[in-house]
């Protein structure tokens, strides 16, 4: 009779008290391919770590979402959110399906100007929106969203300049149970300065005032919330129309729907916890039931989704550098993607599994980035199988917000490919080098 | 290493400490270096046992010798400054 395979000797405490109530028994799975291509051949060929995209799961979750709010109201349009995830292959994608662009900077504007949107075609939001960025999108009628009384100043002294009546919304912040108010962005609604705003906009008539909009915060998990902002948002359109007649040709509700990771403090995965667009949009036709506009006149539902839309498509690749033994008892699994590129360590226990079959007793696992830095925590405690340098690990629902604020420290910033529905692979970003940082430095002559 | 000797270790690798009352699950290697261990072998003697039981191909065997027995010390299951004698 041969002999068994060898493999690392494991001796795994029994962690011993009372379950809660909603814990589960993880049943994990190594992912050993990525919409049918195998994880190996994607290492191979662009490198670890490595971040892969997939165009079904995009084109899934934006129709998904789409259709959850076309069954409910006649006029939807989605603006994919840059900032989430500005690669330009992923635009394109969004693009593609129909989505016009919400940008929160120039920067994000001139992304969305070259990946071929009209500039009439992009709602232009955030606080930034310096002189210079309203005189370059004024004349491309691109929608402006009003934050503050300064920038309202701003776009009338522009306006006369530029013999324009630019199309703007008002960003509006308002207060619903169970979340905290995100009363920085926008005009107030309940100390009535969301109403004043509005008052000098239709009164003054430098100004086009198609549209209001709130957004309630981000990974909601609760979505009678918006009701309760669809509820206020229709209550202040009803206001202006009855004082002004004014009739708003679009209602935006913003994002803030939860993805499938798991926020640290949340207890269930994110499968589980994150609603279903189909009951966002059930909860945001609920409220907007409160909207007395006359028939025909029925104002465009704009969505600003992004984590919801992207996190789903998005996987890491990453490739364990050693085992460690802890102190405490734990393993310490080092591996070469930190949270320099996977940000969404901070507030996510990210769903991660090996990328190839596994064996042995599960024991509980730290994992480390690379980066010489204590905080560089990828994952906290997580029962994980036994694992060899050289194998990987699959980071699952990554897609949103990684690649727009990873940052580049102590090592190169990893490759982002992208898997086409036919299969196809190809790279959209490309893994930096040292050249690629060269080119921005200067040194000056006397050095 | 009166605690080790008194652990009680079924066939399929389940561990109770009867110090503690805590238990433990171990896998096959674990299994047979805490045999090896209770009987007393020195670093050699284990990579031996470990080679006369398993299919070992390039394994590093004195590195995960070394850590079962942190994690042993962790788990006070042997005193603190223990070390397999070499």
């Amino acid at each position: 009779m041969s002999r068994p395979l060898y493999d690392r000797p494991i001796l795994a405490r029994h962690q011993t008290g009372l379950m809660n109530k909603f814990s589960r028994v993880a049943s994990m799975q190594p992912q050993t391919h990525i919409d049918g291509v195998p994880v190996q051949t994607l290492i191979e060929a662009y490198g670890s770590p490595l971040f892969v995209f997939s165009e079904k799961t995009i084109v899934a979750r934006y129709r998904e979402l789409r259709d959850a709010f076309a069954r409910r109201f006649s006029k939807v349009r989605i603006a994919w959110s840059y900032k989430t995830n500005y690669l330009d292959a992923v635009c394109k994608v969004f693009h593609r399906e129909g989505a016009w662009a919400e940008v929160v900077s120039e920067f994000e504007w001139e992304k969305a100007r070259h990946n071929g949107v009209p500039g009439e075609r992009i709602h232009l939001n955030g606080p930034l929106k310096t002189e210079a960025t309203l005189r370059r999108v004024l004349p491309e009628g691109t929608l402006i969203h009003i934050d503050n009384f300064d920038e309202l100043a701003l776009l009338e002294r522009l306006a006369d300049e530029l013999h324009l009546t630019p199309k703007v919304a008002l960003r509006v912040n308002l207060a619903v149970e169970s979340i905290p108010a995100w009363s920085r962005f926008g005009f107030n609604l309940e100390s009535g300065q969301a109403m004043t705003a509005a008052n000098r906009i239709l009164t003054g008539k430098r100004l086009d005032l198609v549209g209001l909009h709130c957004h309630l915060g981000t990974f909601i998990l609760d979505p009678a919330s918006y009701r309760e902002q669809a509820t206020k948002l229709a209550g202040l359109a009803n206001e202006l129309r009855r004082a002004h007649g004014a009739i708003m040709s679009f209602l935006d509700i913003g994002g803030g729907f939860a993805s499938r990771s798991k926020l640290k403090a949340q207890y269930l995965p994110g499968e589980q916890a994150s609603p279903s667009f189909d009951r966002y949009a059930a909860a945001c036709a609920e409220g907007m039931a409160a909207l007395d506009y006359p028939a025909g006149s029925e104002p465009t539902i704009v969505l600003e989704s992004g984590r919801a839309l992207v996190d789903d498509s998005g996987t890491l690749i990453s490739t364990v550098i050693a085992n460690k033994r802890m102190p405490d008892g734990q393993r310490g699994l080092v591996v070469d993607a930190g949270v320099n590129v996977l940000f969404t360590s901070f507030w996510y226990d990210h769903d991660v599994v090996p990328a190839q079959p596994f064996g042995g007793i599960s024991e509980p696992t730290v994992m480390y980035g690379p980066l010489c830095m204590n905080i560089d925590v990828v994952r906290d405690t997580i029962q994980f199988p036994p694992m060899r340098a050289g194998d990987q690990v699959v980071f699952r629902n990554v897609g949103a917000y990684n690649v727009t604020q990873w940052m580049q420290f102590i090592t190169y910033r990893p490759a982002v490919v992208i898997i086409g529905a036919d299969g196809r692979h190809g790279i959209i970003r490309k893994r930096e080098q040292l050249e690629t940082l060269l080119a921005s430095e200067e040194v000056p002559s006397w050095l | 290493m009166q605690r080790l000797r008194d652990l009680a270790i079924s066939d399929t690798g389940f561990v109770f400490d009867p110090f503690s009352g805590a238990t433990y699950t171990v896998n096959g290697t674990a299994q047979c270096l805490l045999d090896g261990l209770k009987r007393g072998l020195d670093r050699d003697g284990l990579v031996a046992l470990l080679r006369e039981r398993f299919e070992c191909s390039d394994e590093d065997l004195p590195r995960d010798i070394d850590d079962l027995v942190q994690s042993l010390r962790m788990f006070g299951l042997v005193p603190g400054g223990f070390e397999v004698g070499r």
